[in-house]
């Protein structure tokens, strides 16, 4: 087991050193001059402009930039901002925003998207079965944007049971909203596949055998149904988690958020390499850990893999 | 059961005018149709008759397992003097497990994957009241699967279903079903996907354990070989009805009904037997006794008159070998459970064997014998480790590219499972041209006269070339497994366990149609099989494996008559029916 994990961390290197070299490169050969860009109209002053351009080493070629940005990271440097801030200082202060923006989302999504798709398929063709796919049919085809304004004019402005926008510091009860309106994808296809797998599950010969052994539904239904029915349904949540995160760029824009996608989004468009870069960097660890976690989950539901290892 | 004292005893279970039937968009579809049936305390009866017969509904109705649309509409069913017809689910709970046990079909499919086997027994357990308290509760699941035969069930009780062979399985499901000492035991079919050998093993075991309890055996089953010889009585069930009913002895001895005459005629295992006796007939009179003149079969198949035909038509100059095996051996890696250990199996080991042309060779053992191995390295589905494979002479070992797909052309296989071996997205007249398209045989006209003349071959209507496989009966979609194997005239045709999967009848049908199309196309088989059952009615020679290697090789006749091998009289032991002594 520990060697498994061990083996999966090493495999992570390369990946990491892959990811930021491409996302390195792409920064770098994005056109315009980014310092010039900060000036705006303005035409900044020759000896300011070289004396940044030193700072920032953009006067090196290409992969001496990027050897110098992965020699920082080891020493713990992931560079500077262009407002000046240190880019290890954001980091610290969106990523933490997002990443529990993410889990109150998953956890909105899963309890409610496995219950409802357990009695969806427990009464397959009734009439809370139906409603329940049609309801989910909704949400899947409405886009995010739209289900995030109409969750704001009817919650925020018309009932006024939360604010429209996320005040600073992000209190988790500011969050709800969000989190709802982030959970309502991925909810719609947890409620489907939940119940997909349920009616699978009911009419499988141990089930069956369940009844014929005596147990008594209350029994089997947790035991017996929802817990093999959980295994795809679980894969599927925990790697939403890293969608999640990525996915929140358009959340946060709507509901002002203070969180990862805001500020990625405008580090790309000033071409600060360091930042996008190491934004990236902690977003890929976080698919990594994510996908680690799910791996080992995954033997822990299914015990016919845990032994394959 | 002629004892007087018996005879007062009410009946335990008493069946009475049931019918059944399944809830589709159409209406109400019966499925059983007026069944009666009685069974005494302590007694064993048998259910047979093909899939769709309605054996397994009926079963299910008496403990309401009925599967979604199934629905009972009349009748009644009492057990133990209560009727079972309009029980609440609570009422129900407490009847299933506790004094109805219940065996399933398939091991592989009725543990749950999920959770460990002393889990499963143990929630048995607590839920009938066996026991409470965790330790009980644990000694309790350790003594009922030492009973069903897990002799270190201490040791496995915290192993998965998937680390249990089939036969283990089943011994669970049984320890299971008797746990907690019920009255009376439904077996649905519980050994029929599982090896002779073991299959035999097993209802020895299950015979022993309730007759000790004395629990009556409700006994679902297609073979009626096996039927009889582990029941007293007999009910043959065909279409939902009973169509004849009685101790086992009177039925195997005279059976009345054209169905059961049928199914007599067209059972392996009577059949290999009736073969037998009639070698022996003076010797074992007593044998003799099972046989009946073919005379009275008026439709359907009657595998002696098969056999005997096809013995008949092989004429008797040697001819030359169609395949030659020599040293044949395929180690496997394997990654082990424990730290990084990796270990080897040899799954088979140095095999040497070949068969002439036009003629059939069986490859008979249990699963894990190396049988199906041997066959992939024949059709080259995998590469052998060492020695050689020679096909009218050329070795086809090393064979590439080209030359391969040449081989591919004049060997074709045909597997065990006709629902997983058909596409089911391809219409029949496709999935029977496709090997023609492949090599590129004629044009599109003569490829659908082809596909024509092949549905005729096996019997099938032309109207089935554009239907899909999920229309069609499993017997059906051998036959066109087997017109696509023909599709390219092939010289030798590799049947791995090709009729294994299907009821009496259809099996019995499955290989009459082999013996013609071999008979009239000069084919070879190379016939897998755990069945010796099968193999006497179609095979010239048998090669019996055990654990990758061949133990004992000779003609049929000598390997059914003169068995030299202690392995081989257990198989031919296995063959249910074996302990039928009729006419005593």
């Amino acid at each position: 087991m520990a060697g498994y994990i061990l083996r999966r961390l090493l495999q992570a290197i390369p990946v990491l050193l892959g990811t930021t070299f491409l996302i390195y490169f792409m920064v770098f050969a994005m056109p315009g001059d980014p310092l010039l860009a900060l000036f705006g109209d303005k035409t900044p002053n020759p000896a300011l402009l070289e004396r940044l351009r030193q700072e920032y080493h953009l006067d090196q070629p290409f992969i001496v930039q990027y050897f110098l940005y992965l020699g920082g990271i080891f020493r713990g440097d992931f560079g500077t901002s262009f407002s000046g801030e240190a880019v290890s200082d954001i980091l610290a202060r969106t990523f933490p925003v997002t990443i529990r923006l993410a889990i109150m989302a998953l956890i909105i999504e899963f309890v409610g998207g496995v219950l409802i798709g357990l009695v969806s398929g427990l009464r397959k063709g009734k009439l809370f079965d139906a409603s329940a796919l049609v309801v989910s049919l909704i949400f899947i085809s409405l886009p995010i944007f739209v289900i995030a304004f109409v969750a704001q004019y009817i919650f925020g402005i018309q009932l006024g049971w939360a604010r429209t926008t996320v005040s600073t510091g992000a209190p988790i009860q500011d969050l709800i909203l969000p989190a709802f309106v982030l959970a309502s994808i991925s909810f719609a296809q947890l409620i489907r596949l939940t119940r997909a797998s349920v009616i699978e599950t009911q009419g499988l010969d141990f089930v069956r055998t369940a009844y014929g052994k005596g147990l008594s539904r209350r029994r089997i239904i947790p035991v017996h149904i929802l817990r093999n029915s959980l295994i795809p349904v679980v894969t599927y949540a925990a790697t939403d988690f890293g969608v999640l995160l990525v996915g929140a760029t358009v959340t946060e824009g709507i509901f002002n958020v203070p969180g990862v996608g805001r500020t990625l989004y405008q580090a790309i468009i000033r071409g600060e390499g360091p930042t996008v870069v190491s934004f990236v960097t902690v977003m890929v660890l976080i698919y990594l850990a994510v996908n680690l976690v799910v791996d080992l989950l995954y033997g822990l539901l299914d015990p016919r893999i845990r032994y394959v290892k | 059961m002629s004892d007087p004292t018996t005879q007062n005893v009410k009946p335990l279970l008493e069946i009475k005018d049931l019918q059944v039937g399944f809830q589709t968009t159409g209406g109400i579809v019966p499925a059983v149709r007026g069944v009666d049936l009685t069974l005494m305390p302590g007694q064993t009866l048998a259910i047979v008759g093909e899939s769709g017969s309605g054996k397994s509904t009926t079963a299910h109705a008496i403990i309401n397992l009925l599967p979604g649309p199934g629905r009972i509409t009349g009748g009644s069913i009492t057990f133990d003097g209560k009727e079972l017809i309009g029980l609440g689910s609570k009422q129900m709970e407490s009847i299933r497990g506790r004094e109805i046990g219940f065996v399933p079909q398939d091991p592989m499919s009725n543990l749950n994957p999920v959770w460990s086997i002393g889990f499963q027994v143990e929630e048995t357990i607590r839920a009938n009241g066996i026991a409470s308290g965790r330790k009980n509760v644990r000694a309790h699941a350790i003594q009922v699967l030492k009973e069903a035969g897990l002799q270190d069930a201490d040791k496995r009780l915290k192993q998965f279903p998937h680390q249990f062979s089939g036969g283990m399985r089943q011994r669970v499901l049984i320890g299971i079903g008797l746990s907690s000492r019920p009255k009376l035991l439904i077996a649905d079919e519980p050994t029929s996907a599982l090896d002779v050998t073991v299959q035999r093993r097993i209802l020895d075991h299950l015979e022993t354990l309730t007759r000790d309890i004395g629990t009556a055996v409700l006994f679902i089953t297609h073979d009626l070989g096996l039927a009889a010889e582990r029941a007293e009585q007999l009910v043959v069930m065909y279409k939902g009805k009973i169509v004849e009913a009685g101790p086992s002895k009177e039925i195997l001895e005279n059976p009345v009904h054209p169905y059961t005459q049928r199914l007599v005629a067209a059972a392996p295992s009577l059949a290999s037997r009736r073969i037998q006796s009639a070698t022996h007939a003076t010797a074992t009179h007593a044998l003799s006794d099972l046989e009946y003149a073919p005379t009275k079969v008026t439709e359907g198949v009657d595998l002696i008159a098969a056999a005997e035909e096809r013995v008949e038509k092989a004429p008797a100059v040697k001819r030359p070998d169609a395949i030659v095996v020599r040293d044949l051996t395929k180690v496997y890696k394997i990654r082990g459970q424990g730290k990084g250990s990796s270990g080897e199996v040899i799954a088979s080991d140095k095999v040497n064997f070949s068969v002439e042309k036009g003629t059939t060779t069986a490859l008979v053992g249990e699963s894990g014998s190396g049988k199906s191995t041997v066959a992939k390295m024949i059709l080259r589905l995998e590469d052998p480790t060492s020695g050689s494979i020679l096909i009218d002479g050329t070795d086809v070992a090393p064979l590439k590219g080209k030359a391969l797909l040449d081989l591919r052309r004049r060997m074709q296989p045909v597997f065990q499972d006709p629902y997983g071996s058909l596409d089911p997205l391809r219409n029949i007249g496709n999935t029977i041209s496709e090997p023609l398209q492949v090599h590129k045989v004629g044009d599109r006209t003569a490829r659908k006269e082809r596909v024509f003349e092949l549905l005729d071959q096996v019997s099938l209507p032309k109207s089935l070339i554009t239907r899909y496989p999920n229309e069609l009966s499993g017997g059906q979609r051998q036959r066109v497994a087997i017109a696509r194997a023909l599709a390219l005239k092939p010289d030798v045709v590799v049947l791995d366990e090709a009729v294994s999967a299907l009821d009496v009848l259809v099996q019995a049908q499955i290989l009459k149609l082999l013996a013609d199309l071999q008979a009239e196309l000069e084919l070879t088989y190379l016939f897998i099989t755990h069945d010796l059952a099968v193999v006497r009615v179609i095979a010239d020679n048998v090669c019996v494996m055990q654990q990758g290697k061949i133990v004992e090789a000779a003609t049929t006749d000598q390997v059914f008559d003169s068995p030299q091998e202690q392995y081989t009289k257990e198989l031919l032991n296995a063959i249910p029916g074996a302990g039928i002594t009729l006419g005593v």
